[in-house]
């Protein structure tokens, strides 16, 4: 099974763990991804601050590339607001005519076009649905008995496309979690804001949004994140932020493919958890303990 | 260049882009779902449901020297709950869009953040987090704002995560013809 693959920004630099270990769960999981050449930003959510038509005609440029290479697959995106920017600009290609004439227009000086038609999947998506607990489980080489997991699934995975699980009480990562030996840490926020782009902008707010965020997760072993900025978000700051809050709130935080990829003994190539920037001492001591 | 001409911001269009707004929130009833849901919303000065009624009562200029749609995270929880299944985070996108069009200067941040990611993009086709850095640090020209994010960036290049670039001065870029095209047609539009 292929995939056309759409990495973004981030994954190339400041999230290249996430990168790194999707691309090596899916080739451990026999899935080929085909990276689009010459990818080129979605715009994040800047382009929109500007204009309506570049915050189309950007992730367009790439679903163009993907049709033009002749292949037929759906899009692999792991970076949530890349995944919210080409499910917008394929929706709203095919449905307004008016809309595709513009855009079609633009990526003509590229010599480039495009009338929908490629499915963009979330990375959690193609791992809860396509792949499934079912394989993780299979697979297992490492079981993470006791490590207890809060899953975080932020924003525009999400919302508003709500394309494979519920918009505000999401449960896709349970079962994958499961399936590694771990269990599922209980909690409701899931599926609330980090503060995004506003953690450049509006540090203050982003702030409280993830001190919530890290408070509410307090007895959890790690976080687990299907976005880079979400990431970002949760693990750059802490320090800052138990100080705000007057308690300590570091907590470890990795990525979805990170975790499923310790639990199919990944190599630590694939893995890259030295990448990370929150990792807490009893973390790295549980999964050292746990692989003796 | 300035930001307006570089993007062709619907400003200045023939039609009125607020009241292209106010149009798309003439079925809100005002019950404050939305309000509810928004994680920003205490931190705003006006609450998104005060915001879509200043907008239908036409008060530009109180809602444009507020800060409260920069305070807008896209968190789509408000689309996502509006009982009347209004447009309310690209709402606030569109707001921001006339801010950032017709100068208002509400926010000293904002702008120019959003500005230094798209010149960043239109020059190498990717962001490069670095040298967008560097362009929101230069166009905001607080010394202290770089400070600020000393931390994070050591953290970044310790781990090969972060590349220094400063801002390239040569002409053109990898999508130059592709953002006049997209200006040009925003426009005549
Ligand atoms: S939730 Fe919708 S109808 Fe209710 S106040 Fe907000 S915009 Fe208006
Ligand atoms: S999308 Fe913006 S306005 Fe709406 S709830 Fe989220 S932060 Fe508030």
């Amino acid at each position: 099974m292929k995939y056309f693959y759409y990495p973004g920004c981030s994954l190339e630099h400041s999230a290249k763990e996430y990168d790194l270990s999707t691309r090596a769960l899916m080739r451990l999981l026999g899935r080929e991804l085909l990276e689009i050449e010459d990818w080129t930003c979605c715009g994040a959510s800047a382009a929109d601050t500007a204009s309506r038509l570049l915050s189309i005609v950007l992730p367009a440029r790439n679903l163009a590339l993907a049709q033009k290479s002749g292949e037929t697959a759906d899009m692999l995106v792991p970076c949530s607001s890349c995944y919210l920017n080409l499910k917008r600009a394929d929706q709203l290609i095919g449905r307004d005519s008016q809309t595709r004439g513009l855009v079609n227009e633009a990526l003509a000086e590229e010599g480039l076009s495009y009338g929908g038609g490629v499915r963009v999947r979330h990375l959690l998506d193609v791992l809860a649905n396509d792949i499934g607990a079912g394989a993780i489980a299979e697979g297992l080489k490492q079981s993470l008995p006791g490590l207890r997991v809060a899953p975080y699934y932020g924003c525009q995975a999400l919302r508003p496309f709500a394309d494979f699980d519920d918009p505000e009480q999401p449960h896709s990562m349970d079962s994958l979690i499961e399936a590694t030996g771990a269990s599922v840490f209980d909690w409701s926020m899931g599926a609330k804001c980090c503060g995004a782009g506003l953690m450049t902008t509006k540090k203050e707010l982003a702030q409280e949004l993830v001190a919530d965020l890290l408070d509410a997760a307090k007895g959890a072993d790690c976080i687990v994140t299907v976005c880079p900025m979400c990431q970002m978000n949760l693990e750059a700051g802490q320090k800052k932020i138990s100080r705000m809050r007057g308690r300590p709130l570091e907590i470890s935080i990795v990525y979805l493919p990170q975790l499923l990829g310790l639990s199919l003994a990944m190599s630590g190539g694939g893995l890259r958890l030295d990448l990370n920037l929150a990792l807490t001492r009893p973390f790295k001591q549980r999964l050292a303990a746990m692989a003796k | 260049m300035a930001h307006s001409q570089a993007l062709g911001a619907p400003g200045h269009s023939a039609r009125d882009p607020f009241s292209e707004i106010s149009k798309n929130l003439r079925a809100c009833m005002q019950c404050g779902t939305c309000t509810g849901s928004c994680g920003s919303a205490a931190k705003m000065d006006y609450t998104p449901r005060q915001v879509w009624r200043m907008v239908q009562s036409g008060l530009k200029e109180e809602l444009f020297t507020s800060r409260t749609f920069w305070l807008c995270s896209s968190c789509y929880y408000c689309t996502l709950r509006c009982p009347r299944g209004l447009p309310l985070t690209d709402t606030m996108a569109a707001l921001k869009r006339v801010a950032t069009a017709e100068k208002y200067a509400n926010d000293r941040k904002s702008p120019p953040f959003y500005k230094a990611f798209l010149d960043s993009v239109r020059k190498y086709g990717r962001v490069r987090e670095a040298e967008m850095m560097t362009r929101y640090f230069l166009a905001v020209k607080n010394p202290a704002l770089p400070l600020s994010f000393v931390p994070l960036g050591m953290k970044l290049l310790a781990k090969g995560k972060m590349e220094l670039q400063l801002p390239g001065v040569s002409r053109g870029g990898k999508l130059e013809r592709l953002y006049k095209k997209v200006m040009e047609l925003e426009a005549a539009q």
